[in-house]
């Protein structure tokens, strides 16, 4: 699959989507792919969505929290706004620990 | 004389930038709510005055951080802005509203509502706080790189608004003739070339806050937590429930006893006759019992803007995502359902939150099986008439448990019903739950109450229309034919109600209901409550709750009565609510479906207890 090509290019690339409270990175890619098996929308609307919510290559992230059951859904800094979402749609974002 | 506005401005900002407040700091008071037409969106418009006198018109449109629709509310932002819509012609002039504070993403919406071709003022506002943190923004160089004139605001505080409406005022007619032209649906390329833009201005105008703000980030730190934030929300839980049941109480019973030494003052002035019954009955105990709701409706309220105002409904929505997600709801959909406890019809208003129209519609078809105030007293009679008043396990009552298990049996069927909605109707995927989590403010006592006069006088408008006529409807129905002269029994047995009641008597047989419950359900589409009185009238001891209580235990059986019960968590009793879904879906299908499957869920429960009951030996 190109976009597990894409993450092996870079080993230390992670999902947001599996990513826990305190990891941080830089996004370095934002994937056009379905949320899950259960996502509704198709994949260059859930990109654009992402897009238009500030997840966009470049922007910083911390993720903060992660809810009670199945530690899902995620709240995450996005550069300087918080935002909460879905570990399956969050599976399309790309992170790169910061360069140092 | 007042002056025609000569111009309308629009209000376009992401959600949580202080729209709603700006709006309503620019018209006062003046202003109105109204759907769009064709669709079932909220078309809230204003008038302000600007310091020359002059008048413009305001539009407050759906927040949004696109022009590209994803929702049926962020459709009329757009068709609005492009001057689309049939009835509203193209703003003269947009204002888009910034939160000062965070200027990541609205800088892209700016940008896309400058390419429209109309004349665009971006206002920042919430700049109070961007001051305290010790945000640099240069205006200056922010302008220059926009291309727009920038201003600034404090929309609480009601700073910056005259120098608001002037620039906005100088910018009107200058839209370039092919406005819209320049607007197209950005591909995820432009939307990432935007942000880019967006990142240089910011670079360029605005320097990083000297003292950020840290409040939120350790607030989330306990509210967010797993555990001491779930214990913090049921903890507020309790104290709303509380407050709703226990502190409108007196103000209620005053209201209660205000109506009724009302009615009482217009029998005695009144000459006796319909007329009195029309007024007294119909009239006077149709506007109580819309009113007599207003204090815990208030409560309500106060309570939901409180947590919406501080920041906090986002992290409940963000707490519940997952429970409310099992059953197929958005987490969103907490906040309509919380509201429906105290009433289903302004449940149902505050579905709007919900981006998704399934989403939406999945709430609003399982609002109304929360149990609302309305159903409170017909379960208090039913359950002290039926219910043996003792105690079991040692320390629990009875009465209470009954209760406690139809609150919960609403609770339940809302959750399972939502469901199947999801897994038989709607089998495609769950809408994303993407939602920003803004910082925690202090609320603005003024703010806040001007929002409590809005939505208080959007339920006594909306409910009291549908109520009061429906009061003198059934008023007339059970009043109507008299009884002939020497006639056995109450009055109401040979009403148009009383007959359509006996005539549905078999019908309601199987699930043990006698003609004097059947008769008791047609006031109570009214409002549920009503169905006391009804009761009160067919056993003719009026409003004594004790004596009526007394009748009920001797002449039902308690199979019967919790047969009632059962019928009263599920039917869909209440005309005001099918009315305002009518008006939340934009047509008479989803009211239709809701009646349908509410009703069959209440014969069946009805009849599955009634006959159980039976069985036992209760009948
Ligand atoms: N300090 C401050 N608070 C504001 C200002 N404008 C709005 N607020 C608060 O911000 C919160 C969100 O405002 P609201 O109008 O509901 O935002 P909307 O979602 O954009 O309609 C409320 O608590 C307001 O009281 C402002 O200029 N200064």
């Amino acid at each position: 699959m190109p976009q597990d090509a894409r993450m092996a290019e870079d080993p230390t690339a992670f999902r947001l989507g599996a990513a826990h409270p305190g990891d941080r990175g830089v996004i370095v890619r934002v994937l056009a792919a379905p949320a899950g098996p259960s996502g509704a929308l198709d994949p260059e609307e859930l990109e654009l969505r992402l897009l238009e919510f500030g997840f966009v290559e470049g922007a910083r992230v911390e993720v903060l929290h992660e809810g009670f059951l199945g530690a899902d859904p995620i709240a995450v800094k996005v550069d300087d706004m918080r935002v909460a979402l879905r570990r399956s749609e969050a599976m399309n974002v790309i992170l790169a620990p910061e360069a140092a | 004389m007042t002056p025609a506005p000569f111009a309308t401005f629009a209000l376009v900002g992401n959600p949580n930038c202080g729209k709603t407040a700006l709006f309503n700091a620019l018209t006062g008071g003046r202003q109105k709510g109204a759907n769009y037409a064709g669709v079932t969106v909220e078309r809230k418009e204003g008038l302000a005055d600007l310091p020359d006198g002059r008048r413009v018109r305001l539009i407050d449109l759906p927040g949004t951080y696109s022009l590209r629709a994803r929702s049926p509310d962020e459709a009329v932002t757009r068709d609005a802005v492009l001057g689309r819509l049939r009835d509203e012609p193209a703003p003269d002039v947009i204002l888009c509203i910034a939160d000062a504070t965070n200027l990541g993403l609205v800088l892209r919406l700016a940008l896309e509502l400058k390419s429209t071709g109309r004349p665009v003022v971006f206002v920042l506002n919430m700049i109070d706080i961007a001051e305290r943190q010790g945000i640099g923004i240069d205006f200056e160089a922010l302008s220059r790189s926009l291309g727009l004139p920038v201003t600034a605001t404090v929309a609480t505080r009601r700073r910056g608004l005259e120098a608001l409406l002037d620039i906005a005022a100088a910018q009107a007619g200058a839209a370039r003739p092919e406005a819209d032209a320049g607007w197209r649906e950005p591909s995820s390329a432009d939307v990432r070339d935007a942000h880019r833009q967006a990142r240089d201005i910011l670079r360029l105008a605005v320097r990083p806050p000297l003292r950020p703000d840290t409040l939120t980030g350790r607030l989330d730190a306990w509210l967010l937590h797993p555990v001491s934030g779930i214990a913090v929300l049921l903890g507020l839980l309790f104290l709303m429930f509380q407050a709703v049941f226990t502190w409108a109480a007196p103000a209620q019973d005053l209201i209660e006893a205000g109506f009724g030494a009302l009615g009482a003052a217009a029998t005695a002035i009144l000459p006796a006759g319909w007329i009195t019954g029309l007024v007294v009955d119909g009239l006077i105990a149709g506007v109580g019992s819309v009113l007599v709701f207003l204090p815990q409706i208030l409560l309500l309220f106060l309570f939901i803007l409180l947590l919406e105002d501080t920041g906090y409904m986002a992290r409940a929505a963000f707490l519940m995502d997952r429970i409310m997600g099992g059953a197929g709801l958005h987490g969103r959909a907490f906040i309509p359902l919380l509201s429906s406890f105290a009433c289903a019809v302004p449940g149902v208003m505050s579905t709007r939150v919900i981006d998704s129209r399934r989403d939406r519609l999945t709430t609003i078809l399982t609002a109304p099986l929360m149990t609302c105030s309305a159903r409170i007293p017909v379960y208090t009679l039913i359950i002290s008439a039926l219910i043996p008043d003792r105690t079991v396990g040692g320390f629990l009552s009875l009465q209470g448990l009954v209760m406690f298990g139809l609150y919960a049996a609403g609770i339940v069927s809302a959750l399972v019903v939502a469901f199947l909605i999801r897994k038989v109707f709607w089998r495609g995927g769950s809408e994303p739950f993407m939602m920003q989590l803004p910082d925690y403010k202090r609320p603005e006592p003024a703010n806040l109450a001007r929002n409590l006069g809005t939505k208080a006088w959007a339920f006594i408008s909306r409910a009291g229309r549908i109520i009061l006529p429906l009061m003198v409807l059934v008023w007339a129905l059970s009043t109507w034919p008299a009884p002939p002269p020497g006639a056995e029994g109450p009055a109401i047995a040979y009403s148009a109600a009383g007959r359509l009641g006996r005539w549905l008597e078999p019908l309601f047989a199987p699930i043990g209901f006698s003609w004097e419950m059947v008769v008791a359900l047609i006031p109570g589409m009214a409002a549920r409550e009503v169905a006391v009185a009804a009761l009160g009238a067919i056993y003719a001891v009026g409003g004594e709750e004790g004596a009526l209580a007394g009748i009920l235990a001797r002449q039902w059986s308690l199979a019967s009565g919790l047969s009632f019960l059962a019928w009263y968590v599920f039917a869909p009793q209440c005309v005001a609510t099918l009315a305002v879904v009518k008006r939340e879906t934009g047509g008479w299908l989803w009211p239709s479906i809701m009646f349908a499957y509410m009703l069959a869920l209440a014969y069946a429960a009805a009849f599955l207890v009634y006959q159980v009951a039976a069985a036992l030996g209760f009948g």
